[in-house]
C-alpha cells in the first residue's frame, strides 16, 4: 500500500514528543502497510531533528531547509508538503494535531481534493483504509471514522500515543525547494516571548497542573508553578482565571481552550464545570485539589483531596520533592 | 477606503446539553439539542464591527445549516450591528464534512468582493479547526488563524497570533481569511434598538445551485471522511477521595504518585 510519513513538528530543529508519538504509530501503520516510515522536514535545524527522528524509527527522510518556512506562516509548508504527496503518493501522512499541523493538513487535503481528520486518538489498518478514533462532545462519545480515499491524512492527537525508541538508520532525502511568491503573503513580522520558557506547552505536555479561581490571587500560581516544576508538567488554567488575567489564555483547557489528554491532569481549585471537563475529561489518569468535597471535579477523579489547596499544594510539591531525592 | 468584511458563524449545540448522534446516517441529531452561536464567532463579529467602526464599510454574515438555526445565527450577529445576512441553506449540504463545507462556504464567498473573511478559530462542537484554513485554500487566499487585535491599512492586515509562549506578529496583504481566536475582545450586547434593526435588515438565502455549488463535492455523499461507528466512552475511574482532615493527604496523594510512576 505503501509509506507512512510524519510531518515532524519542530522548533529550529527541536522536534515536539508528538513527533516521537507519530513516529512510533507510523513504524506500526507501516508495517502493516508495506512501508516504511518516513519523516517529512521542513524548516531549519535539519541536523539536531535527525538525531531524533532516528532514534524513534524513521527509515528515510524527506528534507526541505529552508528559512521561508519560519520567515512566512504555514503556506510554504503546505506548498511543499502537498507537491511531495502528489509526486510519491504515500499511504498516509501523519499531522501534529496542533494549529500549526491541522492548518497544513487542511490546506493541503482541500488543494489535492482529499479528505482529513483531526484530533485521531488511535489509528489501525482494516482492509487498505486506516480506522481512526477521535472523541466527540468534549470526549463523552468516542467516534470511529474512516477517509474514502487516500493518500489519507491524519493529524494524531498529542499523548494519544506512548512513543518507543527503535533506532534506525536515516537514509536522507534532501529535496529542493523554492517558494512561490502566493505562498510568501503571510509574513512572520516579530515573535513576542512573554514567558520565560522551560515549561512545555498545555496541549503538548505528558504532565498539567491546571489552577482555577480557588488560588484567588495571580500571585498564587507560583504555588502551581512549583509543583508543576517538580513534575516536568505545564500549566493549565481555568476561564474563570484566565478570565480574571491571571493566567494567558494560551495556558486555557476546556472548550474555549486546549483539549488536552495528558497522562496525568492536576486540577487544584478548579470546580469542574462542564465547559472545563469537556477539555480535559479524557486524560488517563485525573487528580483533583478541592475545598469542597461537592465540587464536580471530584466525579472524575482517579485520586482527589478534598482540602485546603493553601495547605496541601506546599507540602505535596515539598513531598515530591523529597521521593524525587531518592527518598 | 471602506472595507468589505464577511464573518462566516455557524450554529452549535449548548455544551451544556445532552448531544447524540443519528443512528441513521451518524450525523449530529440537531433536533435533539439546544443550540447557542458559536461562542468564538461572536469574536469574531465584533472584531469585524471594530474593524468596521475604525475604517467604515460593511459586515456580511454568512452561515450555512439548516434554516431556523442558522437565521437565528444571522440574527443575532445583526442584531450586534452587522449589515446583512447570507444563508445558504440546502438539503444536498446535509452531512457535509469539515472539507465539503469550506468549499461551499468559498463558492458563496467567490461571490462577494470582501478584503477581509473572519471565522471563529473552532467551533465549540466540531473543534476541527479545519474551516477556516480550508475557505482560504478554495480562494487562494492568505490565511492569518488565532488571532487577534487586527487591524487594517492600506491593502494590508496585520494581526497577533497566539503561540505558546506569548504571539507572532503576522502581516499579509488583503484579501485574507482570519481565524479569530477566542478571547479576542468582549463581543457587545445587542440592544434592544439593535435587536429591532435586525428585523429589517437584508438576509438573503442561497440555494447549493445559486452559489454554484458542485453536489458531488458535499453532503454525506461527497463527504471524504466517512464515519463508521459510535459509542459513549467509559470513563472508570478510581475515585479515590481523601479528606485532608488530618493534613497528611499530601503523603498519600504522593504515594499513589509513586505507584503510578509520576514520580
Ligand atoms: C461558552 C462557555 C465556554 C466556557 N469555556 C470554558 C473553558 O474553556 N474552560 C474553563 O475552565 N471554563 C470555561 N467556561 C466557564 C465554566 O463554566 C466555569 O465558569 C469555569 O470553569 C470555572 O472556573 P473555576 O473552576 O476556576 O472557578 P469556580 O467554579 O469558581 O471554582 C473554584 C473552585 O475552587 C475551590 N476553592 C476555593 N478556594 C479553595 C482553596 N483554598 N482550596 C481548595 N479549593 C478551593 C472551590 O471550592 C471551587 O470548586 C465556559 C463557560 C461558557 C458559558
Ligand atoms: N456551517 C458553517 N457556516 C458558516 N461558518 C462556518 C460553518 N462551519 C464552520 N464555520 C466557520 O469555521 C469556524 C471553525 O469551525 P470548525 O472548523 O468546525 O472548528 C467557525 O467558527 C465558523 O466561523
Amino acid at each position: 500500500m505503501g509509506d507512512v510519513w510524519v510531518v515532524v513538528d519542530h522548533e529550529n530543529g527541536e522536534t515536539s514528543k508528538v513527533t516521537s508519538q507519530m513516529l512510533t504509530a507510523a513504524r506500526g501503520l507501516a508495517k502493516e502497510a508495506g512501508g516504511d516510515p518516513v519523516a517529512v522536514f521542513c524548516g531549519q535545524g535539519w541536523e539536531t531533528a535527525k538525531e531524533r527522528v532516528s532514534k524513534f524509527g524513521a527509515a528515510k527522510a524527506i528534507v526541505a531547509e529552508s528559512e521561508d518556512f519560519s520567515n512566512y506562516q504555514t503556506a510554504p509548508q503546505v506548498e511543499v508538503v502537498a507537491k511531495l504527496i502528489e509526486e510519491r503518493q504515500p499511504w498516509g501522512v501523519l499531522f501534529a494535531s496542533v494549529p500549526s499541523g491541522k492548518e497544513v493538513a487542511t490546506r493541503v487535503a482541500a488543494r489535492l481534493g482529499l479528505g482529513v481528520l483531526a484530533d485521531a486518538t488511535n489509528i489501525t489498518i482494516e482492509g487498505d483504509k486506516p480506522k481512526v478514533e477521535h472523541s466527540a462532545f468534549g470526549g463523552a462519545t468516542i467516534v470511529q471514522k474512516t477517509l474514502k480515499g487516500g493518500p489519507f491524512l491524519i493529524c494524531v492527537k498529542p499523548n494519544a500515543f506512548v512513543s518507543e525508541e527503535a533506532a534506525a538508520e536515516v537514509q536522507e532525502d534532501k529535496v529542493e525547494t523554492s517558494i512561490s511568491e502566493d505562498a510568501k503573503r503571510v509574513v512572520v513580522k516579530e515573535r513576542v516571548e512573554k514567558e520565560a520558557g522551560g515549561r512545555p506547552a498545555v496541549d503538548q505536555a505528558a504532565i498539567i497542573v491546571s489552577g482555577g479561581r480557588g488560588l484567588q490571587d495571580p500571585k498564587n500560581f507560583e504555588l502551581i508553578e512549583g509543583l508543576a516544576d517538580q513534575l516536568g508538567a505545564a500549566v493549565g488554567a481555568s476561564r474563570a482565571a484566565v478570565d480574571a488575567g491571571w493566567y494567558p489564555h494560551a495556558h486555557q483547557v476546556g472548550q474555549t481552550g486546549k483539549t488536552v489528554s495528558p497522562q496525568l491532569y492536576i486540577a487544584v481549585g478548579i470546580s469542574g464545570a462542564i465547559q472545563h471537563r469537556a477539555g480535559m475529561q479524557t486524560s488517563k489518569t485525573i487528580i483533583a485539589i478541592n475545598k469542597d468535597a461537592e465540587a464536580p471535579i471530584f466525579q472524575l477523579v482517579d485520586f482527589g483531596i478534598v482540602g485546603d489547596l493553601f495547605d496541601v499544594v506546599p507540602k505535596l510539591t515539598e513531598e515530591i520533592g523529597k521521593r524525587k531525592g531518592g527518598g | 477606503m471602506p472595507l468589505s468584511i464577511a464573518v462566516c458563524v455557524k450554529r452549535v449545540p449548548d455544551t451544556a446539553a445532552e448531544k447524540k448522534l443519528d443512528d441513521g446516517d451518524k450525523t449530529l441529531d440537531r433536533d435533539s439539542v439546544e443550540s447557542i452561536l458559536n461562542p468564538v464567532d461572536e469574536m469574531a463579529v465584533e472584531e469585524a464591527l471594530k474593524l468596521k467602526e475604525a475604517n467604515e464599510g460593511e459586515v456580511t454574515i454568512v452561515c450555512a445549516g439548516p434554516e431556523g438555526a442558522a437565521q437565528q445565527a444571522i440574527r443575532k450577529a445583526l442584531s450586534m450591528g452587522a449589515d446583512k445576512g447570507v444563508h445558504l441553506k440546502d438539503d444536498s449540504l446535509h452531512g457535509s464534512d469539515a472539507q465539503g463545507i469550506a468549499y461551499a462556504l468559498a463558492q458563496v464567498l467567490k461571490k462577494g468582493e470582501y478584503d477581509l473573511i473572519l471565522c471563529g478559530a473552532e467551533s465549540t462542537d466540531a473543534r476541527t479547526n479545519l474551516v477556516p484554513p480550508a475557505i482560504a485554500e478554495h480562494l487562494n487566499l492568505p490565511n492569518l488563524n488565532f488571532v487577534k487585535n487586527v487591524e487594517t491599512s492600506d491593502g494590508k492586515v496585520t494581526a497577533h497570533r497566539e503561540t505558546d509562549k506569548g504571539h507572532d506578529v503576522l502581516e499579509s496583504s488583503t484579501p485574507a481569511v482570519l481565524g479569530v481566536v477566542w478571547g479576542a475582545n468582549e463581543p457587545r450586547y445587542p440592544s434592544f434598538k439593535g435587536i429591532m434593526a435586525a428585523k429589517q435588515k437584508p438576509l438573503e438565502t442561497l440555494s447549493a445551485a445559486d452559489a454554484e455549488i458542485d453536489a458531488s463535492k458535499v453532503g454525506l455523499d461527497g463527504s471524504k471522511t466517512e464515519v463508521l461507528e459510535f459509542g459513549a466512552r467509559s470513563t472508570e475511574r478510581q475515585k479515590n477521595v481523601v479528606d485532608n482532615k488530618e493534613g497528611d493527604a499530601h503523603v498519600k496523594l504522593a504515594d499513589f504518585l509513586q505507584q503510578q510512576k509520576f514520580i
